[in-house]
């Protein structure tokens, strides 16, 4: 045998030991574009986990007096020398429309430092710390790295704490989906009977509503007294009462095929218990499906919540999602005037692409014949 | 070799994939003749290069796949014309296929279109080569039904004027097979390719649509290749046989010397492992050792070598040439002559 | 085949029952019941209404009775197509929602129409050449299509059209048409607006139904029926037309069903940003003023719409397949 034979076998004998992970983690490496959208994917969760780390400061502080303030860029080098700054701005006040105008003062450089102090925060709502990823030395001074509002507030800032909630919301929204989904598919393939069809009755008829117009019917019910954390909340789980329909059919469609196979007869002539069979050898077969077609319905969820609270009756202010921050480019006037306000609508395409990405690489890496 | 032309000529054909893990030889170097009006069995394991060749002389060769060397060379009323060289696409070879060579696909089943009717399906076949029944005038749609029916009743479907417009779902795989039979006929092929036409239909139905095809190439005097991976058939269709093995010819000759007299081990092999009626019972059937060598790992030589009882050291090197054993049989083995593939 | 198109009809007014009873349940969920909000509104307005017109109203509605009895009231009103009174504009709601309902269906069937005549060339491409530039590029835009949330895309469309061509791409007509009589001209002038926000509406429907339509293809393009209709020697392109598209084709008349409860989803979006004449931005003041009797009957709109949708879908499904309509 020559030593090219060899390396195929040996090739050959890695693939029929690797565990069913293994083979779904070689595929899904071999899709670049899904990698590096995993990666990004894995950044924007640490922003989820600490956004007032990436802030530059407290996304509630107003200042109409620095409303409308353009992008203010990083340049890492002055003089040749490694000293981060940004470029500072003076306005000045138009006289015939009356508004400010700001430009970048060549004269005067803010001074910036990475993990410089600046407002106190809380990590995971246990350790006080004022560390911050980019400070403006002086800490009198305010940056505006991606521009500000109407009221002067920080849209860098302001991204970060969006990115929380409403990649949180995507998060939990598919959370609660996948076990809707799964129970109520999973019985509906098992059981089969009245049941099977009482379900997907129910999905037929969830599926067939335009989702929006009963989301908004359903969240203008919700008290007006409650805090941002219920809303929050209230919000994911109307998301999730329709999102879990599709995941629903898939499971079912898999319990049903799985029903007949061989190793479950097995199972139950071995005398297995039936939720031993269902959580040991069925779940588990279709177990990488499921996590592809739950990153598929993440970007969804985005995209309904960023729409819900763009049109007010979503997450509401003061809490702040993508959406919520969109809703101040929803003025023509204003947009031509500050463009940047648009920035928000690019971080969720760049999202939702991101999760698509992921989500077809893995369906790609979990069944290979699928296509 | 023959006094005659022959119809068919395909020298030295060779077919390669080329997938993502590397290029696939599916076809390397096959020739064969095939003569008017002769029914030619093409036998070998699935996976040797059979289908593969087929569709290489239609040039229905789908990408990845390309015919990279070689000559199919078909006879036709105004002379001779290389089908290798024609554009698959192209006026001519379209011309060609469908008209002068038709094939009779393997699954039935799925050859025709669910969501249209079997006789709208043959009829379109006619129209588009009206002139081979029709000359100098484009046949009408209502004459092209006519002479639909007409088939269907000489491949004995039962009721034709009502089956013509059943779709195939509403057919028995028998008579699935037999309109299938009826469109390759349609335009009157002077060639017919059946690529293992009874696999997938059950055992009384075979010997049914076999005599079928016995009769039907007696009455038009169409030559055949029949291809299939079952010797019993090749015994009773055939006169002439060419036994393939991973994309090459392994021997060739007429029916009986094939099975009297193979001269190529592999060929013993494949009879070997045929039930007999003579045979004693309950002894275990002889198997060719080994298995097909997966395709991206061709043995050098001779492709047969790993599995033969016979091989020798030269067998490794040198891939043996197709030479005559005996008066009409070819054979490509070092055991019986010393020539060589250059 | 007619026993199967009445099977899906009878099925019809028991959706609807359902529809209404779950939109009943949700428009009555907010604390307070309409006439307390609309003599508040009165109230606030200066203006007030009379004892007995309340107590009549109250009957009428049955607001003092348990929820049930309001809903069976609200229904029986509802088949004498009285939609009740909106608080907001004062007038009844059959008529707000009478005025709108035309042009939302103009634009969500335009949007649709438009949909179909770019996605399905767009995915016969797609397959018919995979992996050449051209299907590179459509997977690209089909990919930020779909990312793309269509507020977004409105929004962006209507900044770069005012900021940098000095052009509004809001409403449905131009001002010197918009309270004109119906004509050719006016029809002309709601079709040159009515594209627009039919082409935003519609992209992220198209860039899902063109992959749909690629991956079904390729699926087909490797049938064994390809090769039979080949060896006929038929044109490539009619053969790939005639059979593989036509099957291709077959499923996507069943995402009609999820296709258009989307669309009128996204009218809702998409009117509410470029300022159309819709039942969506209507729906949504209503809701945010709580103008519950007008916010059930658009919903109840919403869903018939959808029902009949998905009920035509079922049956061009069933003519276009042999296999259902011999069958079902």
């Amino acid at each position: 045998m020559t030593t090219l034979d060899l390396a195929g076998k040996e090739a050959e004998d890695r693939i029929a030991v690797a565990s069913n992970w293994k083979l779904v983690w070689w595929r899904f490496r071999r899709h670049h574009l899904a990698v590096a959208s995993a990666v990004l994917l894995i950044f924007m969760y640490l922003i989820v986990l600490a956004p007032d780390f990436f802030s530059t400061q407290d996304p509630e502080r107003t200042d109409a007096r620095q409303a409308f303030i353009p992008l203010q860029a990083v340049h890492l080098f002055d003089d040749g020398k490694l000293s981060p700054w940004v470029p500072a701005v003076v306005g000045k006040r138009n006289p015939t429309t009356l508004r400010m105008e700001w430009t970048a003062d060549p004269t005067r450089k803010i001074a910036v430092h990475f993990f410089g102090t600046g407002y106190k925060w809380k990590l995971l709502g246990l350790f006080e710390t004022d560390r911050h990823l980019i400070a403006p030395v002086d800490p009198n001074q305010r940056i505006f790295l991606l521009g500000s509002d109407r009221l002067g507030r920080d849209q860098w800032s302001r991204i970060m704490h969006g990115t929380q909630t409403s990649m949180t919301v995507g998060l939990v929204a598919v959370a609660l989906s996948v076990v809707l989904g799964v129970v109520l598919g999973g019985i509906s393939g098992y059981v089969g009977g009245k049941t099977d069809s009482f379900i997907q009755r129910l999905i037929e008829l969830l599926q067939s509503v335009p989702t929006i117009p009963i989301w908004l019917a359903l969240s203008a019910a919700l008290p007006r007294d409650w805090t941002p954390t219920q809303i929050f909340f209230a919000i994911t789980v109307i998301l999730s009462l329709v999102g879990w329909t599709t995941l629903g059919r898939e499971v079912r469609g898999r319990f049903l095929a799985l029903r007949e196979e061989d190793f479950v007869l097995a199972a139950r002539l071995a005398g297995c218990s039936r939720l031993r069979i269902i959580l040991r050898h069925m779940v588990p077969t279709f177990m990488s499906h499921i996590i592809a077609t739950s990153s598929l319905a993440i970007p969804v969820m985005i995209i309904n919540e960023t729409s819900l609270s763009f049109l007010g009756l979503g997450i509401r202010p003061p809490a702040i999602s993508w959406g919520v921050l969109l809703q101040e480019a929803q003025n023509i006037q204003t947009l031509a005037l500050a463009p940047w306000l648009l920035i928000p609508g690019l971080v969720v395409i760049v999202a939702v692409l991101a999760f698509n990405l992921v989500g077809d690489g893995l369906r790609d890496a979990a069944d290979p014949y699928s296509h | 070799m023959t006094a005659i032309d022959p119809l068919l000529s395909v020298r030295d054909l060779r077919v390669s994939f080329a997938l993502d893990e590397g290029l696939v030889r599916a076809v390397d170097g096959t020739s064969f003749d095939v003569l008017s009006g002769q029914v030619l069995g093409v036998v070998g394991e699935s996976g040797c290069g059979k289908s593969v060749t087929m569709r290489a002389i239609l040039q229905l060769v789908e990408r990845p796949g390309r015919i990279t060397h070689g000559a199919i060379r078909f006879r036709r009323d105004d002379g001779i014309v290389d089908l290798a060289q024609l554009e698959p696409r192209g006026a001519a070879m379209r011309e060609i296929r469908g008209g002068e060579i038709a094939l009779i696909p393997q699954e039935p089943m799925a050859a025709f279109s669910p969501v249209h009717t079997v006789g709208e399906q043959i009829i379109e076949a006619i129209l588009l080569h009206s002139h081979r029944w029709q000359a100098g005038r484009a046949l009408s749609r209502r004459e092209a039904r006519d002479i639909t029916v007409g088939l269907f009743r000489d491949v004995g479907i039962s009721m034709p004027e009502q089956r013509v417009d059943a779709y195939s779902w509403q057919l028995s795989g028998g008579l699935r097979q037999r309109a299938m039979i009826a469109m390759a006929l349609s335009c009157k092929p002077r060639l017919l390719i059946a690529d293992e036409p009874t696999t997938a239909i059950d055992v009384t139905t075979q010997a049914q649509v076999l005599a079928l095809l016995r009769d039907l190439q007696a009455r038009y005097d169409t030559a055949i290749i029949f291809i299939t991976h079952d010797l019993g058939v090749i015994a009773q269709m055939a006169s002439y046989v060419v036994v393939m093995y991973l994309g090459r010819v392994m021997e060739e000759g007429p029916v009986d010397d094939i099975f009297h007299a193979p001269k190529h081990p592999y060929t013993q092999a494949l009879l070997r492992s045929i039930p007999s009626l003579h045979g004693k019972t309950r002894v275990a059937l002889p198997v060719i050792s080994g298995a097909l060598p997966h395709p991206f790992n061709r043995p050098t030589g001779c492709p047969f070598h790993p599995r033969c009882p016979d091989a020798m050291d030269r067998c490794s090197a040198a891939v043996p040439k197709p030479m005559p054993v005996a008066a009409n049989q070819l054979a490509s083995c070092f055991l019986h002559h010393d020539e060589a593939e250059p | 085949m007619t026993r199967y198109i009445l099977q899906r009809l009878a099925l019809l007014p028991l959706l609807m029952v359902v529809y209404s009873f779950v939109i009943f349940v949700i428009i009555q969920a907010p604390p307070g019941d309409f006439l307390t909000a609309y003599v508040a509104t009165l109230a606030s307005s200066g203006s007030s209404i009379s004892q007995e017109q309340i107590e009549a109203w109250r009957a009428q509605y049955g607001l003092d009775q348990p929820m049930i009895v309001q809903y069976w009231l609200w229904v029986k009103h509802l088949l004498h197509g009285n939609f009740g009174l909106s608080l907001e504009y004062q007038r009844p709601n059959a008529e707000l929602i009478g005025e709108q309902i035309g042009l939302t269906l103009a634009l969500a069937l335009f949007s649709f129409v438009l949909t179909w005549a770019i996605a399905i060339p767009a995915g016969i491409y797609s397959a018919t050449h995979p992996r050449s530039l051209g299907d590179h590029v459509l997977t690209v835009i089909n990919y930020v299509g779909v990312a793309t949330p269509n507020f977004m895309l409105a929004l962006i469309l209507m900044w770069v059209a005012f900021a940098y061509f000095d052009l509004s791409v809001t409403g449905l007509y131009s001002p010197e048409y918009a309270d004109a009589p119906w004509s050719w001209a006016k029809l002309a002038d709601l079709m040159a607006h009515l594209w627009l926000p039919a082409l935003v509406l519609g992209i992220a429907g198209t860039a899902r139904l063109s992959r749909v339509m690629r991956a079904n293809l390729l699926d087909e393009l490797n049938k064994p029926y390809v090769v039979t209709a080949r060896a006929k020697g038929m044109k490539e392109w009619r053969l790939v037309l005639r059979y593989p598209v036509r099957l291709a084709f077959n499923p996507l008349i069943s995402t009609i069903g999820w296709y258009l409860p989307m669309l009128f989803s996204g009218s809702l979006i998409v009117a509410t940003v470029m300022n159309l004449p819709n039942i969506g931005p209507l729906l949504l003041r209503a809701l945010v003023n709580q103008d519950m009797y007008l916010a059930g009957g658009i919903l109840l709109i919403y869903s018939f719409l959808t029902i009949v949708g998905t009920l035509l879908s079922d049956i061009l499904l069933a003519l276009a397949d042999p296999r259902i309509r011999v069958e079902g």
